[in-house]
């Protein structure tokens, strides 16, 4: 089965304030339409493992693809493109840009791509709004709406150009059950559906039980 | 690859929300340029007006006869005493007339030169006006009129009467605007003058003069040229100064060594007649420049905290573009963006805000006997200082603009999602 992301021997070293090896020899790939969490306690260096998959974190040593291209070591121009077009990101606080428009916000990473014309963006972003149940916020602003929503705003944005993976970090982290059995069930749509791969990091034992694989973390190791 | 739409319509959204802080920074940019327009117009005006009023009476190069002593005294030449300490004591003037010897051939070579505009004879004679028993001491120049009037604008200062009533008068007087007041003196009056050697005559006021410098409508008046022969009763080729209009004012102090050779004659040129008149225009212009970046540095501050102040608030939202694909240098062209349209906004502002200023100062009523041409606050309207002023607006807002975004392109989004 191909892989869309793969590590080999990632390690980091936090150095301030004293040296602190915070990922270990960290080796791991995630295969096409695969729905994978990644669980351990706090302060197993989930998040930083995630930062560095999502290649916003370019310090670590090893090596990170994408697709079965080397994304370690490539410029920040790049890495951003790769950013844009492959990697679809939520996180524990959905951050949307407050003074836009709940259907701008999900447009903003698809026009920054600019493959597609205007009408088709806006047509594809109020496709994922819909899928996900909140086409009737489409015009309000992004401050102006409740977390669970705002949660699936992020989720809309992180779909819109169609990524390889989608990434979280405790997605569900800050939503009460109902809203976070939601969140669940359009993952797992997406994975049957759409053949989306995901990654998420997650607390909720639950949540992690009903995924394909648990990577389990302890001390910056994965130890299953 | 950049996509300008994005980023200027991420720009918009965010001076549009902070609209406040916005129109402060513009309204910085905006006095910053209004004044620097405002002053730059009027302090050139003022210069520009100063200059025409003294370089307008000035001839590029004038020519006279200067009574000096000679540099070899008769002794130098003398076999014997060659090679001996000389002392000469109590040294006098050469015998010399002030009269231009050749003056007619002088002219007549001049205004056959291409690069001459014109060259025009004058005779200075002191004389003394009377009044009553009073005798005030001053000149009489004899002119060709209508040379003057082509060359120096002479007409501009005859405040009653006209050139041509002087050229078509025998004994025609434009009389002094000073002399004209002390004596009580009008149009039509007759004055009497008296020549140095005594002889009086009465001549015909047809006009009166005014420079506007009070020491030389106190003392000076015209006359035509053979008038003033006749009076002193010379030949018509008395002539004691040449005075040369070139077409490039540039060439005076070339041109004013060569005829000075040339016609073994005094020869002085119009940069060394107003060396001193430089300096005023510089200080003026110092004075403007000054004020004007010190305003523009001000604006350029408040733009500076102001973008600051932004990227501080927006820490979130820069994180969240980095982190869906947007590249360090698109959030850097977001914060530069918001700074140029500040700058551009506030900077036409400026412009029309200083044009609206000029022309208010430009018809505002300036009446001074001094100045009898001028009738409100020269303004000068050139074109080439609203281009320095947008320039200006643009460059210190691209300055002001330039630290805070690059500040935001090199935000790790990493450390700002931890953050929370
Ligand atoms: N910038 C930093 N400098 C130094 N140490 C850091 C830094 N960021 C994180 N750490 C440390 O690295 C370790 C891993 O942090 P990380 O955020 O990856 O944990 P986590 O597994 O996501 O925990 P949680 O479940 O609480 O979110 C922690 O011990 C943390 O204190
Ligand atoms: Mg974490």
């Amino acid at each position: 089965m191909e892989l869309v992301l793969e590590t080999k021997n990632i390690n980091k070293h936090f150095r301030k304030p004293v040296d602190f090896h915070v990922l270990k020899d960290i080796s791991l790939g995630i295969k096409k339409g695969e729905f994978a969490s990644i669980m351990g306690k706090s302060g197993s260096g989930k998040s930083t493992l995630l930062y560095i998959l999502s290649t916003m974190d370019t310090d670590y040593t090893g090596e990170l693809f994408l697709n079965n291209e080397l994304a370690t070591g490539k410029p920040p121009q790049e890495l951003s493109r790769l950013r844009n077009k492959h990697i679809g990101f939520v996180f524990q606080f959905h951050y949307l840009l407050s003074e836009f428009s709940v259907v701008e916000n999900v447009m903003l990473p698809a026009k920054k791509l600019a493959e597609k014309s205007h009408a088709e963006i806006e047509h594809d972003a109020m496709e994922k709004l819909k899928m996900l149940h909140i086409e009737h916020l489409a015009k309000q602003r992004a401050s102006r709406i409740s977390g669970g929503e705002k949660q699936r705003v992020a989720i809309a944005r992180a779909l819109i150009n169609s990524p390889s993976i989608l990434m979280g970090d405790e997605p569900t982290g800050n939503l009460d059950s109902h809203n976070s059995e939601n969140v669940f069930s359009i993952f797992k749509r997406l994975k049957e559906e759409e053949g989306l791969s995901l990654l998420v990091v997650t607390h909720d034992e639950d949540f992690a039980n009903r995924t394909d694989r648990i990577i389990q973390m302890e001390d910056g190791r994965i130890v299953s | 690859m950049t996509n300008w739409k994005v980023i200027l319509n991420i720009a918009k959204t965010h001076l549009l929300t902070k609209m406040k802080s916005t129109v402060t920074a513009a309204l910085g940019v905006t006095f910053g340029i209004g004044a620097y327009i405002t002053l730059v117009s009027f302090m050139t005006g003022l210069n520009e007006m100063l200059d025409s009023l003294i370089l307008n009476q000035t001839p590029h190069i004038h020519l006279y006869n200067e009574i000096e002593p000679t540099k070899e005294q008769p002794v130098a030449l003398y076999e014997q005493f060659k090679g001996a300490f000389n002392v000469v004591e109590s040294v006098k003037p050469k015998q010399s007339q002030r009269k231009i010897h050749n003056a007619l051939p002088i002219l007549n070579y001049l205004k056959k030169d291409d690069k001459v505009m014109g060259a025009t004879p004058q005779l200075q004679a002191n004389i003394f006006y009377l009044s009553g028993s009073i005798e005030l001491g001053g000149n009489l120049v004899g002119v060709d009129i209508m040379e003057e009037a082509r060359l120096y604008n002479i007409r501009d200062y005859i405040v009653e009467g006209t050139a041509e009533a002087l050229k078509n008068s025998e004994n025609g007087i434009l009389l002094g605007a000073g002399l004209a007041k002390k004596m009580s003196l009008s149009m039509g009056d007759r004055v009497q003058i008296s020549t140095v050697k005594g002889d009086i005559f009465p001549l015909k006021i047809v006009g009166i003069y005014q420079s506007g410098i009070a020491e030389i409508d106190n003392i000076r008046s015209f006359a035509n040229l053979k008038s003033v022969q006749r009076i002193l009763g010379e030949a018509q080729n008395y002539v004691t100064d040449i005075n040369v209009k070139l077409q490039d004012m540039g060439e005076a102090p070339a041109m004013a060594n060569v005829l000075s050779k040339q016609f073994k004659i005094k020869a002085t040129d119009i940069n060394e007649a107003n060396a001193q008149f430089e300096t005023g225009s510089n200080i003026r212009n110092l004075i403007t420049y000054a004020v004007s970046i010190t305003l523009l540095i001000v604006a350029g501050f408040g733009i500076y905290n102001i973008l600051n102040m932004l990227i501080y608030e927006k820490m979130k939202d820069i994180a969240i573009l980095k982190a869906t694909g947007f590249s360090g240098g698109d959030v850097q062209l977001i914060f530069m963006s918001q700074a140029m349209i500040i700058g551009a906004i506030g900077g036409i502002l400026g412009l029309i805000i200083g044009y609206g200023l000029s022309v208010l100062i430009d018809n505002v009523a300036f009446e001074t006997e001094a100045l009898p041409t001028i009738t409100t606050y020269p303004i000068n309207y050139n074109i080439g200082y609203y281009v320095i002023g947008i320039s200006f607006a643009l460059l210190s807002t691209f300055i002001a603009g330039w630290l805070p975004s690059n500040k935001a392109k090199r935000i790790d989004p990493v450390r700002i999602i931890r953050g929370t």
